[in-house]
């Protein structure tokens, strides 16, 4: 039998109530909503309960980044309601597709949260407050414009009559909407835009926060699986005798073409017993895939004659032909994994009338589609109950660990299980960062002025992966992050008269993905350490080179004197210290850092960050320190360590033994600059990210002299002759 | 039947004695503060007390600690008062998406019982968990306010 003691009775309500959608809002399981009870909700954005506590709903999944507090701020903001009371739920995916959507987007990627939504939750907030307001006014039998609200209390100002939201919010639920809804300037902001304490911490320091490898189902049972070790491989026999029968085990299964689990009562009876159950593997002709055919595939598409045009002015190839100095340079960046710190897990409960998964996703929607799929069910008969994630980063965007759960479950109807993936399961079925080269080719007139770039881009497209049907005429334009001409998302900062930005694409037989960051960490790599070549080529200084040629963009420009100013640029650093910087533009952010390095007998020590954002809109500035550092231990983890290699057909590295990330030891103080220009919104989880590679790599240089090329600073020798 | 105190409650248990302690701990005892990250002691997120000594459950079997005395994340808080390295973690809200802090919080709760006034090098080379959310800058700082506290 199943050894779990415990029994929580929330878990049991679960398939009643999210059964009965249509009879109100129930969001099982989420801690702060279980008392909520019969609370009509005053819009879909805001409850307020008899004793005021506001609710605030949250689409957007919480993986560490803050939305959570950044959203509720955001609508608290409007709702002028008392911040100390706030407690926040999630929808469900179920809930948004049976209401028309009224929460609009769930997916949580691309650091959009914040900047996609921000006005439609300040609109629920604010509508929501005018209702509450108007039944106070209607209560009282005056006219509305005679009351204001602040931090949940309503007054009648000529008569000083009070009263609370939570009094009124019933009234108030029961009003039309109304239709012209202002917002406020950010300027007049008290909750939003200030450092507040994120509301979801307490849970994480005693071990009570609810993870989706945690929760706990009445007469739930767990899997194990392996998944073919051979990329794209198939299963072609197993023998499930070997497992059967074994203390704890209950059934064997396989799930769909690619892979075998193993259903049990305990984690380590259902692995143990996969482990030691033959599977035989068809690889095809994927074995003979390895980390250098993929290099040489991908060094053939530097000198391709076809390739897509990302930005182009003027005629590169002949400036360069004519250019009086030349400089070329060649870089690459490997597959890496995400690596979360929870590895994937969901659980699924089928039964041919109904499906329900608790999991953590970042794509609260996409996972419901794909258990509807999976299940062979409507979607109306489907549900997704989203667990906050142990990390995301890009990985939780995708839903095949959905798919094999459902899979499994499909296959012991009216059981939930559990399927938990091991961290090997984890680290060689991810969706990697793409593999990439780049060759770049560089040209001077005789007055020592840039006048061409041709950067030629030869990589593994993730669109074409993910959604092909979102390529243009076979492009995948986000190859393209940061170095198109005037996209909002994230443009091209240097005004070259004569530029030619380009990608081969070349897919391999590696499932590629959204990585924190995206394409913009390999981009800005090349962009940033070339330019940095191309000042010591020419004997210039590479700030003043830089600054020169940003001139026509004043928001990259800004960021990059910041950092510089900050960290003393110019002025002489410490003994045995070296600098390096480098600026970019993502996620519709503008950011900049200055990494100082020392290297000693080979040994690179980082001892401090100076990074600077502009993400436009500051909505929590604390929160966004701790995005900024955290960006740096993840994009540093990547530069020094993070390498995904390729031997047979078999991704290579399979913990954190070999797929090292960096510790506490090797990370430096991050002094983050938070410089809103308040005039537009850009994101905050992703951006930074990009510049903490270039930033080290060029701090390398001016220390070493030595140029690396490709990451990870681990395969490099870093000793000076 | 292997008998097992955690937080100061004893349990027996019919598992197999190999099952390392993390899973006793999660699927039997039902636990499920401590965390599982990678299986074999490199990342911390499994880290318990056996015996006030900050120990990675996923690599020691359960049989291993039948006479111990284990300390979950759930059991370092005294009768309700939350222990101080909660308190300092709490104040400076170190967690992003938390999962690796329950471990993070033992490792450095024996550590201060130690080294009470650790310095950073103490602190470099006494916690080497992993956080792939990046908060070591901040647990540096919550480590040093928890000392001073
Ligand atoms: S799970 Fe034990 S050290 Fe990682
Ligand atoms: S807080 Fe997410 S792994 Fe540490």
């Amino acid at each position: 039998m199943n050894a779990m003691p415990k029994f929580n009775r929330r878990t049991f309500l679960v398939s009643s109530v999210a059964a009965g959608l249509s009879l109100g809002f129930h969001i099982p399981f989420s801690d702060e909503a279980h008392a909520q009870d019969a609370t009509p909700e005053v819009n879909a954005w805001v409850v307020i309960k008899p004793d005021d506590t506001v609710v605030i709903r949250i689409a957007r999944s919480e993986m560490g980044q803050g939305t959570r507090t950044g959203l509720a701020q955001l609508v608290a903001e409007e709702l002028q309601c008392d911040w100390s009371k706030v407690t926040t739920e999630y929808p469900t995916p179920g809930q948004n597709v049976a209401r028309n959507r009224v929460w609009q987007n769930f997916s949580t990627g691309g650091s959009r949260g914040i900047r996609e939504s921000n006005e439609y939750v300040r609109k629920g907030g604010a509508a929501a407050r005018m209702m509450l307001i108007q039944a106070a006014a209607n209560d009282w039998n005056v006219p509305v414009a005679e009351c204001r609200a602040e931090n949940s209390v309503i007054t009648h100002q000529p008569s000083g009559r009070s009263t609370t939201y939570g009094k009124v919010a019933e009234a108030a639920s029961k009003l039309e909407a109304p239709k012209d809804v202002p917002l406020k300037a950010a300027k007049d902001w008290t909750i939003a835009g200030k450092p507040l304490k994120r509301l979801d911490t307490v849970a994480k320091t005693n071990g009570t926060q609810v993870y989706g490898l945690d929760i706990k189902l009445p007469g739930m049972l767990v899997a194990s699986i392996k998944e073919s070790p051979l990329l794209n491989g198939k299963v072609k026999s197993f023998d499930a005798s070997k497992a059967e029968g074994r203390p704890g085990v209950r059934k064997v299964v396989q799930v769909g073409d690619n892979a075998v689990a193993v259903i049990g009562d305990t984690f380590y009876q259902t692995k143990t017993a996969l482990a030691d159950m033959p599977i035989e593997w068809d690889g095809g002709e994927n074995v003979k895939v390895s980390s250098d055919t993929i290099a040489a595939m991908l060094k053939e598409g530097l000198g391709a004659e076809q390739a897509f045009v990302g930005n182009k002015a003027g005629d590169a190839k002949a400036a360069l032909a004519s250019a009086t100095k030349r400089v070329e340079a060649v870089y690459s960046y490997p597959f890496q994994a995400h690596a979360t710190m929870e590895p994937m897990n969901a659980t699924a409960l089928y039964t041919p009338e109904r499906c329900e998964v608790w999991c953590p996703t970042q794509n609260g929607e996409a996972a419901l589609a794909v258990c509807a799929e999976a299940a062979g069910l409507p979607v109306a008969k489907c549900d997704v109950y989203k667990q906050d994630l142990g990390g995301g980063f890009g990985r939780r965007g995708m839903s095949d660990y959905v798919r094999q759960a459902v899979t499994v479950a499909k296959q012991m109807p009216g059981t939930p299980i559990k399927l938990i993936w091991s961290r090997e399961d984890d680290m060689t079925h991810d969706f990697y960062h793409p593999i990439s080269q780049c060759k770049l080719s560089a040209g001077f007139d005789t007055a020592g002025n840039l006048t061409a770039l041709h950067m030629r881009i030869s990589s593994q497209s993730i669109m074409a992966y993910v959604f092909p049907q979102n390529l243009q005429n076979g492009m995948d334009p986000a190859v393209f992050q940061g170095l198109t001409p005037n996209s909002p998302e994230g443009h091209f900062g240097y005004s070259i008269p004569n530029l030619l930005i380009d990608h081969a694409m070349r897919n391999t037989a590696v499932r590629p993905g959204f990585w924190r960051g995206v394409n913009t960490n390999q981009n800005a790599i090349y962009v940033e350490c070339f330019m940095d070549e191309l000042a010591h080529a020419t004997g210039q200084d590479p700030l003043a080179f830089r600054q020169k040629l940003l001139a026509d963009h004043p928001k990259h420009l800004a960021v990059l004197n910041a950092v510089a100013e900050r960290a003393g640029w110019g002025k002489p650093a410490p003994a045995g210290i070296y600098r390096g910087l480098a600026q970019f533009m993502g996620y519709g952010s503008y950011v900049a850092a200055v990494a100082e390095v020392s290297v000693n007998n080979g040994q690179l020590k980082v001892h401090r960050i100076v990074a600077a954002t502009n993400s436009g809109h500051a909505v929590n500035p604390a929160q966004i320190e701790r995005q900024v550092a955290g960006s740096f231990v993840y994009g540093l983890s990547a530069a020094l360590y993070g390498e995904c290699t390729v031997k047979d057909g078999r991704m290579q590295q399979e913990n954190f033994d070999t797929y090292e990330v960096m510790r506490m030891d090797e990370m430096p103080k991050v002094e983050t600059i938070v410089m809103p220009s308040n005039d537009f919104w850009g994101g905050v989880g992703e951006p930074t990210i990009s510049v903490a590679a270039p930033a080290v790599l060029n701090a390398i240089f001016a220390a070493t002299g030595k140029r690396i090329r490709e990451i990870p600073l681990k395969n490099h020798d870093l000793k000076t002759a | 039947m292997i008998k097992l105190t955690v937080n100061g409650k004893t349990h027996e248990v019919d598992v197999d004695p190999d099952t390392p302690l993390l899973w006793v701990i999660r699927e039997w005892v039902g636990l499920t503060g401590t965390k599982y990250g990678c299986g074999i002691a490199q990342c911390g997120a499994c880290t318990v007390h056996i015996d006030g000594v900050a120990t990675r459950s996923c690599s020691i079997p359960v049989s291993a600690v039948a006479n111990n005395q284990i300390t979950t994340i759930e059991g370092l808080a005294q009768s309700g008062t939350p222990h101080p390295v909660q308190k300092a973690w709490v104040a400076l809200d170190v967690p992003q998406c938390g999962y690796c802090q329950s471990g993070m919080i033992m490792a450095v709760a024996a550590l201060l019982k130690e080294n009470p006034k650790p310095t950073d090098a103490d602190i470099d080379a006494a916690i080497t968990n992993i956080c792939r959310c990046g908060t070591y800058q901040q647990v540096r700082e919550a480590i040093h306010a928890a000392a001073s506290a």
